[in-house]
């Protein structure tokens, strides 16, 4: 059986896209080479090097030098945290858990406290809590669109407040890039290919402004894998190329999805922001059921999805977003397409769920 | 008039039993009934009040029952 059949979970790992992958194959023919050696060999994979930079900093708008590449989403947000001077860092509470998990371990080291501005049902950020947490700042941190519920920021108001009180912010577009547009704010953007349908392992930071203490340029790269670096800004081409039409299907089939499961399962909760949000991301909790046995039973039904619940996380805590959004964290499902989604997969999905969800409220003590 | 109590003690029960527990109480007390519940979950100090708020119950108080342990005490419609 084809392992991605009934894929709807794309959120950290996907089938590479067609552009990706064929940079990859031919990457390991024409890129082998380590970039700073003086022979031939080398010289072909600087100059190879040095495009797939070009063209992954214009993506981000920035020049090639304010680009720092490393090997995940989760180590550029680290990686942005750990070099900052002394002071306080403002973020969202419903940012990555590699930035808050990086912020607690400053204010553990003394470096300086984590401030974390509230949000509201949907998981948008409270902007009066916002500007509560600037004041002073070394770095404010917004994500552009959340992972887990596919809320989207208010960036230019959130922004607009940096600005006033002279924060530089940066903007965690790790979740949303392929999906939506690159976001004009932000003195600094952190991405993945992953989420454009590039390879996993490439993590960006792209500084439009030079902050201190943020990596930044080749001399900083921790990547040192050439083909994942040409494979990521090659898919990035190709996944542009495909982004208006990809997220126009995607927001028909989401949408599709929530108003089937909103009315066909009951006791549901849909969660973010059903509007403003990742076009490819669908949230909801199943009361009464734990979300381990929705996961198993999915799967064993032919469906790959993920889930915030505490009974999946190894630390036994429920996602740290919905416990922010007030929200139900028990039965819960994520859903993300991937960018080949199978359509009849969906439609599938939404038959088969009210039954599936029937049969594990039963089999509940 | 005092409120009819029903204690319900979940202490060693992962979620969503809690929820389970205290939705399952719900369904058969009468109105302005108090429901104490006692779980240990970390997940239930979270779920709890979000079940309360989005089925109208009146989460009236929160307290350390000892041992990890949370006392929800709530109120029917």
């Amino acid at each position: 059986m084809d392992v991605t059949t009934g894929l709807l979970d794309a959120a950290s790992g996907q089938p590479m896209n067609p552009a990706a992958r064929e940079a990859l194959m031919a990457a390991l023919d024409a890129g082998w080479a380590d970039p700073r050696r003086l022979y031939r060999a080398g010289r072909q994979a600087a100059l190879l090097r040095d495009a797939a930079r070009e063209s992954l900093a214009t993506a981000l708008g920035v020049r090639p030098e304010g680009l720092h590449v490393c090997c995940s989403w989760a180590e550029a947000l680290d990686a942005a945290l750990r070099g900052l001077p002394a002071g306080a860092v403002a973020a969202t509470a419903v940012e990555h858990s590699a930035l808050l998990s990086g912020g607690d371990a400053r204010e553990a080291a003394g470096r300086g406290e984590l401030r974390l501005a509230a949000v509201d049902r949907r998981g948008r950020v409270d902007l009066d809590s916002w500007a509560q947490v600037l004041p002073g700042a070394v770095l404010a941190c917004c994500q552009q669109a959340n992972h887990e519920v596919g809320t989207c920021q208010p960036l230019g108001e959130a922004a607009e407040r940096c600005e006033r009180d002279g924060v530089p912010l940066l903007v965690d577009a790790g979740a949303t890039l392929g999906h939506l547009p690159v976001a004009p704010e932000g003195h600094v953007v952190v991405a993945q290919a992953l989420s454009w349908g590039g390879p996993a392992g490439v993590g960006l930071i792209a500084s439009r402004q030079r902050v201190r203490g943020i990596p930044r340029g080749q001399d900083s790269d921790t990547l040192q894998s050439l083909p994942l670096l040409l494979a990521a800004a090659r898919g990035w081409e190709w996944a542009t190329a495909q982004r208006a039409r990809t997220a126009a299907r995607d927001r028909a089939l989401t949408e599709l999805l929530a108003r089937r499961i909103a009315s066909e399962v009951e006791d549901v909760v849909m969660l973010g922001d059903l509007d403003d949000r990742l076009p490819h991301l669908v949230a909801f909790s199943c009361l009464y059921i734990d979300g381990e046995s929705i996961v198993r039973s999915l799967d064993a039904a032919g469906f790959a999805v993920s889930s915030g619940s505490s009974c999946v996380a190894d630390t036994r805590r429920p996602s740290h977003i919905l416990v922010a959004m007030g929200a139900v964290s028990h039965g819960n499902v994520r859903i993300t397409l991937p960018y080949d989604v199978d359509e009849g997969d969906v439609q599938r999905f939404a038959d088969a769920l009210p039954g599936i969800v029937r049969s594990l409220r039963k089999e509940m003590p | 008039m005092t409120s009819p109590v029903v204690r319900i003690d979940d202490r060693g029960k992962r979620c969503p039993q809690p929820v389970i527990s205290l939705a399952r109480a719900a369904k058969y007390a009468d109105p302005g009934t108090i429901i104490v519940i006692t779980a240990d979950d970390p997940a239930a100090l979270s779920d709890i009040p979000a079940w309360c708020e989005m089925k109208g119950m009146t989460l009236v108080e929160t307290s350390d029952a000892g041992d990890g342990a949370t006392a929800f005490r709530v109120q029917m419609p």
